[in-house]
């Protein structure tokens, strides 16, 4: 069983008491995850369907076709749920990655090529609330970095991760504070490949 | 893992994140993730900022029954996913299934080194190559950018040694001979933009021949 303090909005009455609760969507994916909530689920549709399609269309998809993705990418949501890792990944990031799968998916018509899989399958991991926190507030962090760039700056940054920059056109750096989110995210894969030597 | 010396550039790993990189670099990239969690690490930490971009999107009103279908389609069963083509041996699942799941068919180029090219067209090329130890590839400059990872043994060349999970990331200006390090044939998986042109007459005339 996983824990389930790490989603829960409200510090139980016998827990540490949260700093922050998680982002609203990281919850809401939580929810979905650990208890197939079809109410959270409609809240993320909500949320992410339109942003989605905003991201598909700058992509140069027509109307129907992003919708299609869009449906595809949220049939994902619902069903990978249960790889999803709140230590490694906040719900934004994890469907970023999921919808960039999809559209090359489509567009090419040949899968995009990703990196070994590092899921254990049988024993889904446990996870560490103070890890999880750990991460969500480096998400907030960079949230914030990001609203304190000029709208010059910030328009480059939509297009290289919209897909709108070809490699070529992408400057390295972007003057974002992403060494102590990348560390975060360094330490739960050491985690997770420990893990899973031990389950061999 | 080994520690790994030679990383991607942030450039290539953005363009990976964001979709834009072509196929024949993704699978040197997505091959490289699979090998240094260092690179992997910092692709996620850059799937943040997409994900913190996507929440701020203007948002595009979707159609009327958009909701209901998905709604609807959660409660059907999933169609089977389609098995994914895993690791086998040196070859990073990326490789494999750029393969189709079979192993390499080495071609002969002359000088023990062989080749197994796995795509070659307009976007560029994708290719494996087995060198034997202390045996050089050709001098060689290239259209432009080249990536090469490699898979088992190593190489060195005047920008550096690289070992088995180091990339070498190589733009038009850098003319390189790769000479195989001692020990175990090196063998390295290189994806170029453009197709590769030798120095020297000879090997230009049997470039075509050779499709090196």
């Amino acid at each position: 069983m996983r824990h389930r303090e790490s989603h829960v909005t409200e510090p139980l009455p016998h827990a540490e008491p949260l700093a922050r609760p998680l982002s609203q969507q990281t919850v809401l994916l939580l929810d979905v995850r650990d208890n197939r909530s079809r109410a959270a689920f409609g809240q993320l549709f909500d949320y992410y369907a339109p942003r989605l399609k905003g991201m598909l269309l700058r992509a140069g998809m027509r109307s129907g076709q992003a919708e299609d993705v869009v449906q595809e990418v949220m049939l994902s949501i619902w069903r990978k749920a249960d790889q999803f890792d709140p230590a490694r990944a906040q719900a934004s990031a994890w469907i970023y990655r999921i919808a960039k799968n999809r559209q090359i998916d489509m567009i090419r018509r040949e899968n995009r090529p990703l990196p070994d899989e590092l899921v254990a399958a049988e024993e889904p991991s446990v996870d560490d609330a103070g890890d999880v926190l750990a991460l969500d507030q480096e998400g907030t962090r960079l949230r914030a970095a990001l609203a304190r760039l000029t709208p010059e700056q910030r328009a480059v940054i939509e297009q290289a991760y919209m897909g709108e920059l070809s490699h070529s056109e992408i400057t390295a750096q972007t003057g974002l504070p992403l060494g102590t989110i990348k560390s975060r995210i360094r330490l739960a894969l050491e985690r997770l490949r420990h893990d899973l030597k031990d389950l061999r | 893992m080994t520690e790994i010396q030679h990383h991607l550039t942030e450039d290539l790993i953005v363009a990976y994140a964001a979709g834009t990189l072509g196929h024949a670099f993704s699978v040197v990239v997505a091959a490289h993730f699979s090998l240094c969690d260092e690179c992997r690490s910092q692709l996620e930490a850059h799937e943040h900022l997409g994900g913190a971009v996507l929440e701020d999107l203007t948002q595009e009103t979707v159609s009327v029954g958009l909701k209901s279908a998905v709604l609807a389609g959660i409660d059907l069963p999933a169609p089977p996913e389609p098995t994914r083509i895993t690791r086998s041996g040196i070859y990073p699942s990326a490789i494999m299934t750029a393969l189709k799941g079979r192993p390499p068919k080495w071609k002969p180029v002359g000088g023990g080194i062989r080749q197994c090219i796995i795509e070659q067209g307009a976007e560029g090329s994708l290719r494996l190559l087995y060198i034997p130890p202390g045996r050089a590839v050709p001098d060689h400059g290239h259209g432009g950018l080249e990536l090469t990872l490699v898979l088992q043994g190593s190489f060195h060349d005047a920008s550096g040694a690289f070992k088995a999970g180091d990339v070498e990331v190589a733009t038009e200006d850098v003319q390189h001979v790769p000479i195989a390090g001692e020990g175990m044939a090196c063998i390295c998986l290189a994806a170029s933009d453009a197709p590769l042109r030798f120095r020297g007459w000879l090997p230009r005339l049997l470039q075509p021949m050779f499709r090196i």
